[in-house]
Order: structure tokens, then C-alpha cells, then sequence
């Protein structure tokens, strides 16, 4: 399936079908992430029970240092 | 102590986390300012490098409240959906709102950042919001229902100090809620200053993370904060145009 991380167009192998599934592909399930998709943005106990489609345009998002 | 919507601190310095030269200078400079409130902003991850370094990670977050801001927002719609973003990681219910409206002088946009904090205090957020020193703006704020004004002492980063005292002043005597004096601190004697006008706590970043030596500059931050703070609370002596000698005048065996 292809979604849209960050504005990038990606390609997901097939065994990702969680909000859960693509954190663990990209090693960030142990980080302070935030995901949004198509603008509904999930708490961490919804990742696991969110489903990803084609076409989900997909931001993670992080804390960084600011004033 | 400074009490912001239901929560209490003891320190009245709050920390940004922007710009340090190094992760190991920024911890030391956040232990020895005794700060209990940091800020943070939120930024897009770089998913295809998860292994990069970010200062959240390297800290206790029980010994301290995070306050992510909503820079980089240009609306109030913007700034609502970066605190709904950081509020979803259930680290924090505080939002410092920062509605840029001048790229320039990076001056808060006033109506955006009114209508952000209306509909962030409805959304059951503390909101702290960044504003200009605007007296009439800061009590409108402070009407929408937010937790703290944050009035600017000078434009975020230049380090001019406080440049409109007598608009600082009304602001805090006006307010009912916290009055924080955030952005444009350069020096210790700045934040002082901000503090012997009533200000109920100071915020600040480059003042600290670009000193040559940040370490030192965010102990004399927490110390001038705290000189200020008890200068204040003292009550300073009227000003006199001229001399009065603090010796007594009688008895002198001079004549």
C-alpha cells in the first residue's frame, strides 16, 4: 500500500497493517510519537486498533527543543 | 509559589529548550536553574532516522511540566491542531499558544491568538498564551479564560530586555491570572527587572542556550529571578530627586 508520511510518498510492505505495525517497521514504538491520520489525530491506545489504508496521508510528529 | 490553573511551582524560571550547544551542557544548565517547567515545540519526525537524539528522551519528565508551544502556526486553527497534537501524547494538558503574524519581528498575530485561546480553554487545555505587551489584548486573554498571559519583554531572541516597561506594569496590575514575562530577556539584570515589576515568573531560551557559557547564565537566571522576586515582594523605597543622609544628623562632634 502506498501512504503519505510526513509529505513523502512511501511504499508499506503488506504485513503493516496498524498504526502500531508501521511504528515497530520504522523503530519508533519506544519513542514520545504522535500520529495524525488524515487529519484525525490518535492517542497511544489507538494505534493499535487503527487500521491504515492506501492513500492515508500520515503525519508523526515529535517533541523538539524550542522556546 | 507560582500557580498556574491547578498546579503549583516553586521556581518562577521557565526553561525553553532551544539552541544549546550540546544535550550535556543543556542538562546541566536545566538542573542548576531549578527550572520545573520546560518548553518544547513540535516538528514533523525524521521517521527514516529514528536513532536520532532528542532531549525529551534524555529527561525525567516526572520532575517536570512540559509546556509545548504551537510555533510555526500562523492561525488559531493551526495553533489548535499542533496542541491537540501534543496533548494526544498525554505528557501535558499545558500549551503555551504562539501565533506568529510578522515573520520579521516574529510579533504575535493578536486576533488568531485571542481566537486560539478561546477555543484551546473550551477544549479544557491551561492555556498560557504569548502576546505582545498589548495592555487591552492581555485583558481580553485573560477574559477568554487563559491560565497565564505571557507578554514579550522585547522580540523573541534579540535579547533587548524589557522595552516597554510601563505597558509591563499595567498588564500586571490588571491581571488576575499569572503574568509571565516571555521573550526578549538578554541578561540577569533583565529578568530582574521583570520580576521588581510584579511579574508572577519569567520565560526564557537564547538568553541561557546562547551564552557563552549556559551553564552559569541559567544559575544567575534562577538567582536574579529570585532577587527580583524578593525585591518585589520587600517593596522597593520611593524615588527622591535629592541626597537624604542615612547617618543620623544629630550628635555629630564636629563644630
Amino acid at each position: 500500500m502506498i501512504v503519505v508520511i510526513n509529505g513523502e510518498s512511501v511504499s508499506l510492505p503488506a504485513q503493516i497493517v496498524s498504526v502500531s505495525d508501521l511504528l515497530k517497521h520504522y523503530e519508533l514504538h519506544e519513542k514520545v510519537v504522535v500520529v495524525e491520520i488524515n487529519g484525525e489525530i490518535l492517542t497511544g491506545t489507538e494505534h493499535q486498533i487503527t487500521r491504515l489504508s492506501d492513500k492515508d496521508r500520515i503525519e508523526i510528529v515529535h517533541f523538539v527543543g524550542g522556546g | 509559589m507560582l500557580k498556574i490553573g491547578p498546579l503549583l511551582f516553586e521556581s518562577r524560571l521557565l526553561l525553553g529548550t532551544g539552541k544549546y550547544p550540546s544535550f550535556t551542557i543543556q542538562r546541566q544548565a536545566v538542573e542548576v536553574s531549578k527550572t520545573e517547567i520546560l518548553t518544547f515545540a513540535i516538528r514533523r519526525m525524521n521517521i527514516f532516522e529514528p536513532s536520532q537524539p532528542n532531549f525529551l528522551e534524555q529527561l525525567d519528565t516526572s520532575r517536570y511540566t512540559l509546556l509545548p508551544n504551537t510555533a510555526g502556526a500562523k492561525t488559531a486553527a493551526e495553533a489548535v491542531r499542533i496542541a491537540k497534537l501534543a496533548k494526544a501524547s498525554g505528557l501535558c494538558d499545558m500549551i503555551k499558544v504562539e501565533v506568529i503574524g510578522c515573520d520579521k519581528t516574529l510579533l504575535p498575530d493578536p486576533m488568531e491568538t485571542l481566537k486560539a485561546t478561546e477555543e484551546l480553554v473550551k477544549e479544557g487545555f491551561i492555556v498560557l498564551p504569548y502576546t505582545s505587551d498589548d495592555v487591552v489584548l492581555a485583558r481580553k486573554l485573560q477574559e477568554a479564560g487563559c491560565h497565564a498571559v505571557m507578554p514579550g519583554a522585547s522580540p523573541i531572541g534579540s535579547g533587548q530586555g524589557i522595552i516597554n516597561p510601563v505597558n509591563l506594569r499595567f498588564i500586571i496590575e490588571q491581571a488576575a491570572v499569572p503574568v509571565i514575562v516571555d521573550a526578549g530577556i538578554g541578561s540577569p539584570a533583565d529578568a530582574a527587572a521583570a520580576m521588581e515589576l510584579g511579574a508572577d515568573g519569567v520565560l526564557l531560551n537564547t538568553a541561557v542556550s546562547g551564552a557563552n557559557d549556559p551553564v552559569k547564565m541559567a544559575k544567575a537566571m534562577r538567582l536574579a529571578i529570585e532577587a527580583g522576586r524578593l525585591g518585589f515582594e520587600a517593596g522597593r523605597i520611593a524615588k527622591k530627586r535629592y541626597a537624604t543622609a542615612s547617618s543620623p544628623v544629630e550628635g555629630m562632634s564636629i563644630g
